[in-house]
């Protein structure tokens, strides 16, 4: 069945392919938004939004029915009664692991952008360069200069709360007024800033939630429930924010229940002509033509889609010329750090229920500093007062145990390491042609494994956070490190890397696929390394640069 | 496509998605309820479910470890149901043998500590018996959290507060997003049953456990005991607190 034409098709709707369709429609091509899963409305879809804690039947836990349908999901905490509904079933869609990989999806309108952690955090030339100057892997093409101006332009749009903090290996942006640290937060952060020589900063979590209105979208009434979806659109979503300038245009398809199954690639023209389309409902097939095609379906399922595209020319799939498809799979490793008690501030509080909290930049092998290992991390944490759930572990029964219980208790602090994760050509995910999805489509097989470098990086990860809680004045400081596995942090990057030559790399510096220059892949997929910040303000600032780039070169009928 | 380029005012918003759920108020209700009928509905076929009884049983066990005062008690907040329905749906099979063969250890307790059974003791007396089942599953659990913590390598803990596995799990309670809410022992934000270690946790430790959680999370835990606003609409970072005001309830 053949159908229209478009300008552009996007596969994919979360952060990145939100992004290049609004930037595509607002530069005036007709566009295609595909979705592999359900459609979700803004606010008329997040049945949970305004759900009060109570009326969950299992006042959000989990089940062994759950526990039986999403095998992977279970593994951490993203398997909840709350939200379900936006996570994959792996039931239906499995995929094989090699070694231990946590998957966590969310196929529907909206992608992932719906329960993402919000953290938006610039990325540096201590990252642009950071390949290069370790001789590992290949040098990003670009460097911050060329993606500053686009950081600022997403920021803008995307409404990033923070403060300014003058760091250059976190550069400050477009922000919106921070949500403030607490006061422990505050005692804290003053108390590191001169424990360490203004060498170590506390400042407060760069989050994605709007402290002021945006259009369309009311400022954050500090619920923290975001992942529910946000009934004031108060948090960055596709479908909060990238969706509706899309749909603004007049020049957005949005289609839903649509499994891109192959780039088709037309040989002659060495250019995709469009993509094939299986209906998720009807099995029925669909090819849609286009002049470029933006592969947006996040990391791991960008390349399994250029795995299964052009295979008559390349039997790996478009972009394998280079031997690199498929591989250097990253992830940030986490859940190590430390936590301890604030003692004499039981006279404070705090109202309201901000979803972010404090973030330390990273510090190691920077400005002097030598480790033996590579890169560094970051820390995510807060501090707050114990909730009754401090009970379970304390002696007591009985009326006076259940009234202290219900008063806040002492204040504790925490934070969680976030590290980086080297890029590794045996880091990869392959098609696996036995195993196969609800669809009868072929699934990812992934070996990927963290090595020696982030095992050194981890003692870091752990004492560092110890000392600093014991130099800032903390109590009882415990470390732990709560293991992980590839893929828990949900930051999966890297498999159709950027670089500057054809022979070593996916895409160009433009997010082009070297062997189909119509091709843009601008989703996590495209990353050479993976620093230590969350990810996902980068992908914007790319997907939005390379749109940019690609409605330029139609123009000048390069494409 | 139709996508709405209104801006939404607060109550806008909360009344379009309170029309979409088709009226919140009493889902709740609803479903204590059908945790109930299904206690009862499940005890004809299958052994080891839960009989009003058991439900009336665990009301009692609940209701000894937080009993009205100024604010209602578990009992008032049907939390002998919701323990019933956690154990019967989110327990495993040995978790569920543990618990089950734990109510007869309270009632066995009861009869060797007051030669009456436990739901015919006096509220002083049941007091009396849990009291001493506490200490005995807190020395437990923290022998257990010990070992634990040797075994991974870590120092040790220079508090004996902390629970096995939601000592092992609270850290990632301070990540600032939503992976707190959901970190296993991050109770008060979390409704996961904090018993997924290897070997299930000493019976009381689970009845305590759950007991709390269908407490502090009901409407009168949450807005009698606590206090629960559904849209702060605010962050204030620092404010000053009297001895004895209740914590803000978490959201859900």
């Amino acid at each position: 069945m053949q159908s229209p034409v478009y300008d552009a098709i996007v596969v994919g709707s979360g952060i990145s392919g939100g992004w290049a369709a609004k930037e595509l429609t607002e530069k005036g091509l007709h566009v295609l938004l595909l979705e592999r899963g359900r459609n979700v409305e803004h606010i008329k879809d997040y049945v949970n939004a305004t759900k009060a804690p109570w009326e969950y039947l299992h006042r959000g836990g989990r089940t062994k029915a759950m526990e039986k349908e999403y095998q992977v999901l279970k593994r951490d905490y993203p398997l909840n009664e709350k939200n379900l509904s936006f996570w994959v079933k792996d039931s239906e869609s499995p995929y094989t692991e090699v070694k231990r990989f946590d998957w966590y999806r969310g196929y529907q309108v909206g992608g992932r952008s719906l329960m993402w952690g919000r953290q938006s955090y610039r990325w540096s030339d201590f990252d642009f360069n950071a390949n290069v100057k370790d001789g590992i892997a290949i040098d990003w093409p670009i460097r911050y200069a060329e993606l500053a101006p686009w950081y600022d332009h997403v920021e803008r749009h995307a409404g990033i709360a923070g403060s300014r903090d003058g760091l250059p290996q976190l550069p400050d942006g477009q922000f919106q007024p921070a949500m403030p640290l607490n006061c422990a937060e505050e005692m804290i952060a003053g108390r590191l800033a001169k424990a360490y020589g203004g060498k170590r900063h506390i400042i407060p979590g760069r989050t994605a939630n709007a402290t002021k209105a945006l259009e369309g979208r009311n400022a954050c009434q500090y619920r923290n429930a975001c992942w529910l979806g946000c009934p004031y659109g108060a948090y960055f979503s596709t479908q909060s924010s990238t969706l509706p300038a899309a749909a603004k245009t007049g020049r957005l398809t949005l289609k839903p229940w649509s499994i891109v199954t192959e780039v088709i690639y037309d040989r002659d023209h060495k250019r995709a002509s469009g993509v094939r389309v299986l209906d998720a409902l009807t099995e029925q097939t669909t090819d849609y033509s286009a002049k470029v095609v933006f592969l947006c379906a996040s990391t791991l399922n960008t390349a399994w889609l250029l795995m299964r595209s052009a295979t008559d020319v390349w039997p790996e799939g478009l972009g394998s010329s280079s031997g690199e498809l498929g591989h250097n799979l990253m992830d940030h490793h986490f859940r190590c750090g430390a936590d301890g008690v604030i003692e004499g501030m039981d006279d404070k509080y705090y109202y309201g229920r901000r979803p972010t909290g404090f973030y330390i930049p990273r510090y190691r092998n920077l400005f002097g500093d030598k480790r033996d290992y590579l890169r560094g991390f970051g820390y995510q944490g807060s501090a707050g007062r114990d909730g009754w759930s401090r009970a379970v572990k304390e002696l007591g029964v009985g009326a006076a145990f259940k009234d202290d219980m219900a008063t806040p208790g002492g204040w504790t602090v925490g934070a969680t390491a976030f590290g980086e994760m080297l890029p590794n050509h045996a880091n990869r995910a392959s098609l696996d042609t036995v195993k196969k999805d609800k669809w009868g489509l072929p699934v990812l097989k992934i070996d990927c494994a963290t090595g020696e470098n982030e095992r050194r990086m981890r003692k870091d990860m752990t004492a560092d956070m110890a000392e600093m809680l014991e130099q800032t004045g903390v109590k009882q400081v415990k470390t732990y490190d709560n293991e992980y596995f590839p893929g828990m942090g949900i930051h999966e990057m890297g498999t159709a890397r950027m670089g500057r030559d054809p022979k070593t790399s996916v895409v160009n510096s433009h997010n082009q696929v070297w062997d189909a220059p119509n091709v843009f892949v601008t989703d996590g997929a495209c990353m050479a390394s993976a620093a230590c910040q969350n990810p996902s303000l980068t992908y914007m600032a790319l997907t939005a640069r390379a749109a940019d780039f690609a409605v330029n070169e139609l123009n000048r009928r390069n494409l | 496509m139709s996508i709405d380029q209104d801006l939404l005012t607060r109550r806008e918003a909360i009344r379009r998605v309170s029309a979409a759920l088709g009226g919140v108020a009493f889902v709740g209700g609803s479903g204590l309820l059908a945790a109930c009928e299904r206690a009862r509905a499940i005890s004809d076929t299958s052994p080891g479910a839960f009989t009003a009884g058991d439900v009336a049983f665990l009301d009692e066990i609940a209701d000894t470890i937080l009993p009205t005062t100024k604010t209602p008690g578990a009992k008032a907040a049907k939390t002998g149901a919701f323990m019933a329905l956690m154990v019967t749906d989110s327990y495993s099979p040995a978790e569920q043998r543990v618990f089950r063969d734990g109510m007869k250890k309270v009632d066995a307790a009861s009869k060797k500590a007051n030669k009456v059974a436990f739901m015919s003791a006096t509220p002083q007396q049941r007091l009396a018996v849990l009291t001493v089942l506490d200490r005995e599953q807190k020395a437990a659990m923290d022998a257990r959290e010990a070992a634990d913590r040797k075994k991974k390598g870590l120092a040790p803990v220079r508090v004996d507060a902390v629970a096995a596995k939601a000592g092992a799990a609270k850290a990632d309670a301070f990540l600032p997003d939503e992976r707190k809410e959901n970190a296993p022992g991050a109770a008060d934000v979390s409704a996961a049953p904090a018993i997924s270690a290897d070997e299930p946790p000493h019976y009381f430790r689970m009845m305590k456990e759950l007991a709390l959680l269908g407490y502090f999370t009901s409407q009168i835990g949450c807005t009698q005991a606590m206090r629960y606003v559904e849209s702060p609409g605010r962050f204030d970072p620092c404010t000053t607190y009297k001895p004895g005001e209740p914590a803000w309830a978490p959201h859900a």
